[in-house]
């Protein structure tokens, strides 16, 4: 199991990132969900937590688990923030009104690339649980 | 991850080397605005040494792809792989983009 501690600071989402693939490479996950649905999932829930969920603010932490084996990669981001709600906040950014937005594609993507997303409260803050499942 | 900015013929021709994400699109924003400010309007960015883009970086290229349009310039997108094709798909990008296979076709394509 990985876990580490990041302050809130987006220079280090990369490194948490390749942490996590390294294992997730061992258990043999193909290079697609290496390098496009976990990298890119991933730095989208890092990124919401650290900016969203802790407000940029660095003297908040991040803490990431993640639980891999054959099977799957369970990921746990737990930040200091109040949560959201997951449908609500999540914007279909295909649509001809919202396609060349800026913003708002973060959650979207978290939700296609993954197996299954979770958001829920526990007694440290924010949890977004995601899982992808090896293929 | 860095940018590398050269010019071939009146292109201005951006390489994203490694990632492409929060951490680091302000820098390659600025890069950009920095050409067009000194009068630049054709701009080719190549992914060919890309690793993964997050949605900040998608929501640069969205931003620079306005502001160059807005000073009467182009942008064109060169050598995206297959993780990164899925990537403007599944966001319907690949509608907002005009994306060639090659940096060749690209600079052609101007």
């Amino acid at each position: 199991m990985i876990e580490v501690d990041i302050p809130s600071d987006v220079q280090y989402i990369e490194k948490v990132v390749e942490l996590v693939q390294r294992e997730c490479a061992l258990m043999e996950f193909g290079a697609r969900q290496l390098m496009l649905n976990l990298a890119v999932a991933l730095t989208e829930a890092l990124s919401n937590a650290i900016l969203r969920g802790n407000g940029d603010n660095p003297a908040k932490h991040v803490h990431v688990t993640a639980r891999v084996d054959r099977v799957r990669l369970i990921i746990e981001v737990l930040d200091e923030g109040g949560g959201f709600d997951l449908d609500t906040c999540t914007l279909d950014p295909t649509t001809p009104d919202n396609v060349d937005r800026e913003d708002g594609r973060g959650l979207f993507l978290m939700r296609q690339l993954m197996d299954r997303v979770e958001r829920f409260d526990d007694d440290r803050g924010n949890v977004v649980r995601l899982t992808l499942n090896r293929r | 991850m860095s940018f590398a900015i050269t010019k071939e013929a009146e292109v201005v021709v951006v390489d994203v080397e490694g990632q492409l994400i929060v951490g680091n699109r302000q820098e390659l924003k600025q890069k950009v605005l920095d050409e067009l400010e000194r009068g630049e309007k054709k701009f080719l960015i190549d992914f060919s040494q890309t690793g993964y883009i997050d949605s900040s970086g998608l929501g640069v290229l969205v931003s620079l792809s306005k502001k160059i349009r807005e000073q009467g310039g182009e942008l064109r997108l060169a050598n995206l792989n297959d993780d990164l094709k899925t990537l403007f798909e599944l966001t319907k990008l690949d509608t907002l983009f005009q994306i060639a296979d090659t940096r060749e076709r690209a600079l052609e394509s101007f």
